[in-house]
C-alpha cells in the first residue's frame, strides 16, 4: 500500500486527536461566536424588564419539574403560530432567560404569551388536576404545589447567582428579594409597594393561588405563567409579517 | 479485582476514602436537601466498594503473567451495567409513553410525574446503557485492534464505576426535582464536575493504551472511540458552565442565556447524537460486524470519507433545532445547508457497512446476531436520511414541535444504537466468558424480532401522529380560520400514544430476553479450552485484526 498522508495521520495518536479536536472546533466557532458580536443577534428594548424574584422562583419550578418537555416558549415566524399564539418571538425576549426554555416538543400548547390570557383562579384549578378544566388533556396534576411553602430564604441566593452570569439586578433587589415576594403575593402588604418600585408598576401584584396568608410554589409558578410574554411589548411593535407556510394549499 | 497490584489497591482504597469524606461533607452541607441525598449515595457506594476491595486486599500479589493476556474483568462487569441501565430506561421510557395515554399513572406522586421521569428515561437510555456499551465495548476493542493489555487495571475500573456513580446521581436528581433542564445535559453542576474527572481519567487511559499498541496504524474502530471521548469533552464542558447559587445547595444558572443558550444547547444537543450516538457506535460496528462477518470492511477509502466528514459537518448542524425561531436566519441556512450535507458521509458509512455483507449475506439469514448489526446499518442509513429531510427548512415547519422528531430519534435510538449494542453483546460476550456461543441462539432470535417489529411500531406510530398533528396545525377554513383548537390535535394523538407505548413494550421485553440470555452464557458450565475465543494474542506479530481491504 502507498504510504498516503492518512496512512501516517493513522501511525500518530497524538496526531490523530489534534486533527480531530481541529476537525469539530470549526462548526461550533463560526455559528457561536458571532452571536455574541453581531449586535443585531438581540435587538435592542427600552422596556425590558428582569423577573421578580417570585416570577424567577417560580421558573425554577417550571424547570424542575420539566415543563419545558412538553410546552414550548418560542413561537416561530410562520402563520399558524403567530395566529394560534400570538407575535412570533423576539431574541430579547429571552435575554435574561439562564437558561432559556424554548423547548423543542409541544405535547402542550406553546406558553410564550401564556401571560395574562387566563386568570389567576384558572391557572391554579388546571394546575391542581389540568382535567377539571380540560377533560382532554394528558397533563399531570400538580396539586401538591399549593401546599408547598416556596422557600423564601434562598431567593437572595439566586438573584446573586444570576447577577453573577449576567442579569443586572441591584444590590437592593437582592437584599430584598424575599420582601418582594412575599409583597408580590400578598396585595397591600406592607412589602408590595417596594415590588411596584423595583420591577415597575405593570408587575402583576396577587395573591396568585387565591391563598394570600402563605407563600407557596403555586403562587411562584402562576406568577411566572402570568408574566410570560409580558416582560416587554417589543414582539407587539414589531412589523415584519410572519412568514407563509410552504404548502400552495393554506 | 483480583489483578490489582498492591500499589494499585493503595491507591483505589485512597481514591475510595477521599470520595467517603467527599460524600460526607455533601450530606453535611446539603441536609435533607438533594444535595445531602447524594452525598450518602457517594459515601454509601464508596464505603461498599472499600468492603470489596478490602475483601481481596490481603490477597497475593497478581500473577506477573496476566501481562500476556488481556485485561477484561472490566468488561464483563460493563456488561452486566449496560444490560442492567438498558432495562431501567426502557422501562421508564415505557411508562412515560404510557403517561401520556393515562396521566394517572404517575399516580399523583412528584418524582413519578412526566416531567421528571421524561429525563431519567432519557439520560438512563443514553448515558447509563449506551455510555455503559461505549466504555465495555471501547475497552474490549482498544485491546484487540492494539494487541496490547489495557495500560493499568486501576484505571478501567475507575472510569467504569466512576461513570456509573455519574448515572446514579444524574438520574436519581431527576427524581428528586434536581435538573438544569439543558435537554440531555439535566445533570447538575456537581454531577457534571464529577464526569469531567471521570472522562479525562478515560481519555488517559485511552491513550496510554493505544501507545501499547503492537500494530503501527490505528484502526478505524479507534478513530471513532477517539473523537467520542474528545468531543463529548469538549461538548459537556462549554454546554455545562454555570454557577451555583451556592456551593451547599444544588441549583446552578447557566452562563448562556436566550439566543445564545439555544445555539450552545443544540450545538451540545445534536453533538450528542453525532458523538455520544454515532461515533462510538460506529466504532463498534467498524469491530464486531467485520468480525461477525469474517469480512473484511468494505473499502478503507470510504471509512476515512465517513469519519473526517461526521467529524467535520456535524458540529454545523445544531441550529437545524431551531428553524424560525428568534435565532438569526444566517445560522438556521448553516444549519440546514449542512445538515443536507451530511448524508454523504453518513450514507458512505451506512453503504461501508451494508457493503462489507456481500458475500456473506447467507450468515446474516441464519445468524440474528450478524442481522442485529445488519439492520442497525439499515436503520442507520434510515435515521441519517430522515435527519437531513428533517433539517430543511419547510419540512421542519411541519415536523418541529411534533412527534415526528421523536419518531425519527427513536429511528436512531432503538433501531441503530440498541440494535448495533445487542449485536456486539451477542459477539462479544461468548468471547469474554471463552464460550462457543450464547446459551441460546433461539433467544437471539426472538429478540431479535421483538426489537425490530417494537421499533417498527414505535416509528410508524410516531411518523403518522407527528405529521397528523402538524398538518393539523396548519389547517385553515375557507374563510381562513384555524379549523382545529390545540385540544383538538391532542385527541387526534391518543390512539398513537398508546400504539407507541405497546412499541416500546416489545422492545422492553426483547431487553429482558437478551439480559437472561446473557446471565444463562455466563452461567453455563465453561467448555473445554476454546480457541481462545479467537482472541489475537498479544505481542506476538499476527496480521489478522480486521483490516481494510485496499
Amino acid at each position: 500500500m502507498t504510504d498516503t498522508p492518512h496512512r501516517k495521520l493513522e501511525r500518530s495518536a497524538t496526531g490523530f486527536m489534534l486533527a480531530i479536536v481541529a476537525a469539530a472546533s470549526v462548526g461550533g466557532i463560526v455559528e457561536i461566536a458571532p452571536l455574541f458580536t453581531i449586535d443585531n443577534t438581540v435587538e435592542n428594548v427600552e422596556d425590558m424588564r428582569l423577573y421578580t424574584p417570585l416570577e424567577l422562583a417560580g421558573r425554577d419550578i417550571y424547570v424542575r419539574e420539566g415543563c419545558y418537555a412538553c410546552h414550548s416558549q418560542m413561537i416561530r415566524t410562520l402563520r399558524d403560530d403567530v395566529e394560534r399564539y400570538g407575535p412570533y418571538s423576539l431574541a430579547v425576549e429571552s435575554k435574561y432567560d439562564h437558561p432559556m426554555l424554548w423547548g423543542s416538543k409541544r405535547t402542550g400548547p406553546d406558553l410564550a404569551r401564556i401571560g395574562g390570557k387566563y386568570s389567576d383562579f384558572w391557572h391554579v384549578a388546571h394546575l391542581s388536576n389540568p382535567r377539571d378544566v380540560v377533560p382532554e388533556s394528558n397533563m399531570p396534576s400538580y396539586r401538591w404545589l399549593a401546599t408547598t411553602p416556596l422557600k423564601l430564604g434562598n431567593l437572595p441566593l439566586m438573584l446573586q447567582a444570576q447577577r453573577a452570569v449576567g442579569v443586572p439586578y441591584t444590590d437592593d433587589m437582592i437584599a430584598n428579594a424575599s420582601a418582594d415576594a412575599r409583597g408580590q403575593a400578598v396585595p397591600d402588604s406592607d412589602q408590595s409597594a417596594g415590588v411596584s418600585e423595583r420591577y415597575g408598576a405593570a408587575t402583576q401584584i396577587s395573591a396568585f393561588d387565591g391563598v394570600a396568608t402563605n407563600i407557596t410554589e403555586m403562587d411562584a409558578l402562576v406568577a411566572y405563567l402570568q408574566v410570560l410574554g409580558q416582560l416587554t411589548k417589543a414582539a407587539y411593535e414589531s412589523t415584519a409579517a410572519p412568514e407563509q407556510m410552504p404548502n400552495p394549499n393554506n | 479485582m483480583g489483578q490489582l497490584t498492591s500499589g494499585e489497591r493503595d491507591l483505589a482504597g485512597l481514591v475510595l476514602v477521599f470520595m467517603a469524606v467527599i460524600g460526607i461533607a455533601m450530606a453535611a452541607m446539603g441536609g435533607m436537601e438533594p444535595l445531602g441525598i447524594h452525598g450518602v449515595m457517594v459515601l454509601l457506594c464508596s464505603v461498599g466498594l472499600l468492603f470489596v476491595l478490602m475483601s481481596s486486599a490481603f490477597g497475593p500479589a497478581p500473577d506477573p503473567a496476566r501481562l500476556s493476556k488481556y485485561y477484561d474483568d472490566p468488561i464483563k462487569v460493563g456488561v452486566g451495567f449496560t444490560l442492567a441501565w438498558a432495562i431501567f430506561g426502557m422501562f421508564i421510557g415505557v411508562w412515560a409513553a404510557a403517561q401520556l395515554a393515562w396521566p394517572s399513572l404517575n399516580f399523583d406522586t412528584s418524582w413519578a410525574s412526566f416531567g421528571r421521569i421524561r429525563p431519567a428515561h432519557t439520560s438512563g437510555v443514553i448515558f447509563g446503557f449506551g455510555g455503559n456499551a461505549l466504555i465495555t465495548t471501547s475497552y474490549h476493542v482498544v485491546q484487540r485492534t492494539s494487541r496490547a493489555r489495557l495500560a493499568d487495571q486501576f484505571s478501567p475500573w475507575f472510569v467504569l464505576l466512576g461513570f456509573n456513580l455519574f448515572c446514579l446521581i444524574a438520574v436519581s436528581g431527576y427524581f428528586l426535582g434536581v435538573t438544569q433542564s439543558k435537554e440531555y445535559a439535566e445533570a447538575e453542576w456537581y454531577a457534571d464536575i464529577w464526569l469531567v474527572v471521570v472522562w479525562v481519567a478515560y481519555f488517559v487511559l485511552y491513550v496510554r493504551t493505544l501507545a501499547r499498541r503492537k500494530e503501527p496504524h490505528i484502526y478505524v474502530a479507534n478513530w471513532y472511540y477517539m473523537a467520542f471521548i474528545l468531543v463529548v469533552a469538549i461538548l459537556h464542558i462549554v454546554n455545562n458552565l454555570a454557577v451555583p447559587i451556592s456551593f451547599t445547595q444544588a441549583k446552578s444558572y447557566t452562563i448562556w442565556a436566550g439566543v445564545q443558550d439555544s445555539m450552545v444547547q443544540w450545538w451540545y444537543g445534536h453533538n450528542a447524537v453525532a458523538f455520544f450516538l454515532t461515533a462510538g457506535f460506529l466504532a463498534m460496528l467498524y469491530y464486531y460486524l467485520p468480525k461477525r462477518a469474517e469480512r473484511p470492511i468494505f473499502s478503507y477509502r470510504l471509512s476515512i470519507l465517513s469519519f473526517w466528514g461526521i467529524t467535520f459537518f456535524y458540529m454545523w448542524a445544531g441550529s437545524h433545532h431551531l428553524h424560525y425561531t428568534a435565532l438569526p436566519h444566517w445560522v438556521q441556512n448553516l444549519g440546514m445547508t449542512f445538515s443536507v450535507m451530511l448524508l454523504v458521509p453518513s450514507w458512505a458509512s451506512a453503504g461501508n457497512a451494508l457493503l462489507t455483507l456481500n458475500g456473506a449475506w447467507h450468515k446474516v439469514r441464519d445468524d440474528a446476531t450478524l442481522r442485529f448489526i445488519m439492520m442497525a446499518a439499515f436503520f442507520y442509513g434510515l435515521s441519517t436520511f430522515e435527519g437531513s429531510f428533517l433539517a430543511i427548512r419547510p419540512v421542519n415547519s411541519l415536523s418541529h414541535y411534533t412527534d415526528w422528531t421523536v419518531g425519527h430519534v427513536h429511528a436512531g435510538a432503538l433501531g441503530w444504537v440498541a440494535m448495533i449494542t445487542f449485536g456486539s453483546l451477542y459477539t462479544l460476550v461468548p468471547s469474554i466468558w471463552k464460550r462457543q456461543r450464547m446459551y441460546s441462539a433461539t433467544l437471539v432470535e426472538v429478540h431479535f424480532w421483538l426489537a425490530l417489529v417494537g421499533t417498527l411500531i414505535y416509528v410508524f406510530a410516531m411518523w403518522n401522529s407527528g405529521i397528523i398533528q402538524g398538518l393539523m396545525w396548519r389547517t385553515y377554513s375557507e374563510d381562513n380560520a384555524l379549523v382545529y383548537s390545540f385540544v383538538d390535535t391532542l385527541v387526534a394523538m391518543y390512539p398513537y400514544y398508546i400504539a407507541r407505548a405497546f412499541g416500546g413494550l416489545l422492545f422492553l421485553i426483547g431487553a429482558v430476553v437478551a439480559s437472561y440470555n446473557v446471565w444463562m452464557t455466563v452461567r453455563s458450565p465453561s467448555p473445554a479450552p476454546s480457541p481462545a475465543g479467537d482472541d489475537l494474542p498479544i505481542g506476538e506479530h499476527s496480521a489478522t485484526v480486521p483490516s481494510a481491504a485496499e
